[in-house]
Parts: C-alpha cells; sequence; structure tokens
C-alpha cells in the first residue's frame, strides 16, 4: 500500500468537499420546500392540482437523475428564450443546473415522504383540533406537522443520505466535488482503485454523521415513545 | 363563560337534515338546550347520534336547517358542485370554542404531553397567557383526578385517564354547552365509572351539556332531559323519569328493554 499517495488524493478529495456539501444542502433545503408545496397540491383536493403534482413525481422519479441533469445543461440552452432570459446567467454554469437537477428530483421523492407523513396522522386528532376552533393553519403547525415529520423521517433520512451519494453525478457535467476531483486524479495517475477507495470513505464518514445527526433527532421528536416520565408510576397500556 | 340572554336556549338546532350519499341520517331534527340543561341522546346505532352532535359543531356540515349558538346562527352556504360549507371559517372557529367536544376514542394529541393538550388550545387558541393558561390546566386536571399524569404522554394512560384528560382539555376553553360524543364506550367496563364520576360532576355545577350515551344509568340519574332517536328524527323525548318509566313508543321500550341493566 502507498500510504503517501492515499494521504496525497484524500487531501485532494477533501477539497471537494465543501462544494459537495453545498450541493446537497442547498438542494435538499430547496426541494424540501417544492416538496410540502408538491403534497400539499396532491392532498388539496383540487383535481388540477392533483394531477400537476402527480404528473411531476412521475417524470421525475421515473427518469434517471444522471438523464436529468444533462437534460438540464445540455438541454436548456437550446431554447433561445431561456439563452435571452434573466435565468441564463445562472443555467448557463454548470453549478446552477447541477443544483435545479438535484433540487427537482429530491422534491419528486420527498413529496412522496411528506404527503405519507401526513397522512399518518389520525383522523380523530385532528377532528379534536377542529372542535378545538384551531384555524387549518394552526392545525397543520401545531398536530399535523410535529406527527408527521415524525413518521417521515426514517424515510426522509434515506433521502438525505441518497441525496448526498447523488452529489456525485455533477462531477459529469465537469463539477469538482469529490469525484469530479478523483476521476481527474485517476486520468492522471492511472490508480483508479487507490482513489475510489478514499472517495468513498470520504462519502461514508459524512454519511454516518448524517445517519447519527437523523438518528439524534428522530430521538429527540419523539419524547412519547421512550418510557414514561417517572412520575407515571406504572401506566395501564391504553387501547 | 358569558350567560346567554335570558331564554335564548346557548344551543338550538332547526330542522337539521344530514345526508351521507343515498343514506339519509338526520331527518327534520330541531333541539333546543337552555343554560344548564343536561340532555342525555339516546338511540340504536344508526339513529343519528353523533351525526347530531357532529352537525352542532360542524364537523359534519348539515345539508338543510340551522344551528345556533347563544342565538348567533352559524352561516352556511352551498358551494360549488351543491356542497354545504360554511361561509365565514372563522365564525366556525370562533364558535367552535363555546362548544368544545369530548370524542368516543378521546383524540389527545398522542405527540403532546396531558398538560400541554390541555393548554394547546387557551395559547394558541384563545390566546390565554401561558403561565395562566397552566395553572388552570393544573386545576383542571385535578379535578378530573389525573394531576400526578400532568408530564404523561397519551399513550402512557389508561384509556379512562385518557378520557379524563379530554374533558379537562375540553373545560380548559371555558365553553358554553360541552358535547359528549359517546365518552365512555371506547371504554372497559371497569374505566366507565371514573369517566361518569367526572361529568356527574359537571352536570352538578350547573354546566350545559349534551350527551350521546348507551349509559342509561347515568341519562336517569344525571340529565334533566332525554331524547330519543330513531332514524334519524326524535322518536320521544321528556324528562328522564317519564321516559323511563312510561316510554310511549314501541322502539323505545324496545331499546330500554335491552339497554337497562337489572
Amino acid at each position: 500500500m502507498d500510504f503517501d499517495f492515499l494521504g496525497q488524493t484524500l487531501l485532494l478529495l477533501l477539497s471537494g468537499v465543501p462544494l459537495l456539501l453545498q450541493l446537497a444542502f442547498f438542494s435538499i433545503a430547496a426541494g424540501a420546500v417544492l416538496a410540502v408545496l408538491l403534497a400539499l397540491m396532491r392532498l388539496s383536493g383540487n383535481p388540477a392540482l392533483d394531477v400537476c403534482a402527480r404528473s411531476y413525481v412521475f417524470v421525475f422519479r421515473g427518469t434517471p437523475l444522471l438523464v436529468q441533469i444533462f437534460l438540464i445543461y445540455y438541454g436548456l440552452g437550446q431554447f433561445p428564450e431561456i439563452r435571452q432570459s434573466l435565468l441564463w446567467p445562472f443555467l448557463r454554469q454548470p453549478y446552477w443546473c447541477a443544483l435545479l437537477a438535484l433540487t427537482l428530483n429530491t422534491a419528486a421523492y420527498s413529496s412522496e415522504i411528506i404527503r405519507g407523513g401526513i397522512l399518518s396522522v389520525p383522523f380523530g386528532q385532528i377532528e379534536a383540533a377542529r372542535a378545538c376552533g384551531m384555524s387549518r393553519w394552526l392545525i397543520f403547525r401545531r398536530i399535523t406537522v410535529p406527527q408527521g415529520l415524525r413518521v417521515a423521517l426514517p424515510a426522509y433520512g434515506n433521502e438525505i443520505i441518497l441525496m448526498t451519494r447523488s452529489t456525485a453525478l455533477a462531477s459529469v457535467i465537469t463539477l469538482m466535488e469529490v469525484t469530479g476531483i478523483a476521476s481527474k486524479i485517476i486520468a492522471e495517475t492511472f490508480r483508479a482503485v487507490e482513489v475510489f477507495i478514499c472517495a468513498g470513505a470520504i462519502y461514508l464518514v459524512l454519511n454516518f454523521a448524517i445517519s447519527r445527526g437523523i438518528a439524534l433527532l428522530e430521538r429527540r421528536l419523539s419524547p412519547q415513545m421512550r418510557a414514561p416520565a417517572a412520575s407515571a408510576g406504572v401506566p395501564e397500556p391504553a387501547r | 363563560m358569558t350567560t346567554a340572554p335570558a331564554n335564548q336556549p346557548a344551543v338550538s338546532a332547526r330542522n337539521l337534515r344530514k345526508r351521507f350519499g343515498a343514506l339519509e341520517v338526520l331527518k327534520g331534527l330541531s333541539l333546543d338546550a337552555h343554560e344548564g340543561d343536561v340532555i342525555s341522546i339516546l338511540g340504536t346505532s344508526g339513529s343519528g347520534k353523533s351525526t347530531l352532535l357532529r352537525c352542532i359543531n360542524m364537523l359534519d356540515i348539515p345539508d338543510e336547517g340551522e344551528v345556533l349558538v347563544a342565538g348567533e346562527a352559524i352561516a352556511l352556504r352551498t358551494g360549488r358542485g351543491g356542497r354545504r360549507e360554511p361561509v365565514d371559517r372563522a365564525q366556525v372557529d370562533r364558535i367552535r370554542m363555546q362548544l368544545a367536544m369530548v370524542f368516543q376514542n378521546f383524540n389527545l394529541w398522542s405527540h403532546m404531553t396531558v398538560i400541554e393538550n390541555v393548554i394547546e388550545a387557551p395559547v394558541h387558541v384563545q390566546k390565554r397567557p401561558r403561565v395562566e393558561a397552566i395553572a388552570e390546566a393544573e386545576a383542571l386536571l385535578d379535578k378530573v383526578g389525573i394531576a400526578d399524569k400532568r408530564n404523561s404522554y397519551p399513550a402512557h394512560l389508561s384509556g379512562g385517564q385518557q378520557q379524563r384528560a379530554a374533558i379537562a382539555r375540553a373545560l380548559a376553553m371555558h365553553p358554553r354547552v360541552m358535547l359528549f360524543d359517546e365518552p365512555t364506550s371506547a371504554l372497559d367496563p371497569e374505566l366507565v365509572g371514573e369517566v361518569l364520576r367526572v361529568m356527574r360532576t359537571l352536570a352538578a355545577e350547573g354546566r350545559t351539556m349534551l350527551v350521546v350515551t348507551h349509559e342509561t344509568g347515568f341519562a336517569r340519574e344525571v340529565s334533566n332531559r332525554v331524547i330519543f332517536l330513531n332514524q334519524g328524527v326524535i322518536e320521544e323525548e321528556g324528562r328522564p323519569a317519564e321516559v323511563f318509566a312510561a316510554p310511549r313508543s314501541e322502539r323505545l321500550r324496545q331499546f330500554l328493554s335491552s339497554h337497562l341493566r337489572a
């Protein structure tokens, strides 16, 4: 084993981590906002909104992310309207194209996760909130979101990890995040195994940290799943 | 709790009709509850008892008829697609605060502790100061006998304790009228008594209560009026002593013979 080479490679690859994290963070954040909107459209009961959201999810779940990245990066420039629009200074850059593709993709998956979370809240609890005179928005904020979030979190954690790894695909449109740098080093050294072991290790460490974070959050958000309060004595199980 | 003007019923339902698909559940039903009334609503399953209660606080929107709370009519209109809907959601929300409901399945919010359940509406809907709401909630929990469960989550309570917490949650809103929708039907027999005891206390305090129930003992001893529903209409109504001692209709006789315990 050439530890010198491994160490150097690791250092070089680490310089791609900030870009990786940026892509992951911003796409997940923007994707979450879009996902909530899509989930609400699906649950709105309005047929037009429902069909729009359904079609969106169908298209973005049904095609590979790689294809979506290529289409956005190479495809959008084909339209003069877009080339002349205010968005072109952004859309001509691979960074923004990758971010856009990642965002649109994760929004499709996340919207289904969020929809499942919202639907998991027992209807009786929603009715109880209504009977107390709570407005729709207050019910959503105080009852639906806190409970739905708990149900959605394990699946959503999966999605976060998936997205962190998917940023690797941004390397195909010249972005120098970890995988992009790895490809470049391999092209120069032809030492694919060592370089990809280093790159893989970086993703592994990142995702370990993320999954720990999600587990902690899950625990924090579910106090009712933990042992009853000490003062509760011996409770009879309900129902 | 403000009192309604004299002679004004606390709650008044006029000619309520409600159908679910082909099934007409309420067929033009009227009911007045004055301040201090404790009205037990009896009836076989499917007779429309729960629907009546749910139409009063608009959890189900009646197809026809109107509901007045302290003289204020809840404004309804026919929306797109022919469905009835409230004209002003804010009015419905405001009126619902005066009509606290206790459900068969308790419906406590499972992500909140007992005390958080009780202060939720006072703090977030009625905008009362949190400290004040907590102090009152503690007094209410004490009153229903579960002060020691204040920091427990609903899943860690027995059914009877959950229902008493739900009653405390309802009381915390200072409602004008309390609606009980089969409050003991989901409970094990040995837990029914503790909930009924709390409800007796409330009745003795002069609270206005509409109680859908199968507990004929409670109806007879606690309520001042009994209503027997059959197939969406009031089949018989009167003071419990009369209704139970001398039922006029054959259906009520049948019902009572199957529900009265020796």
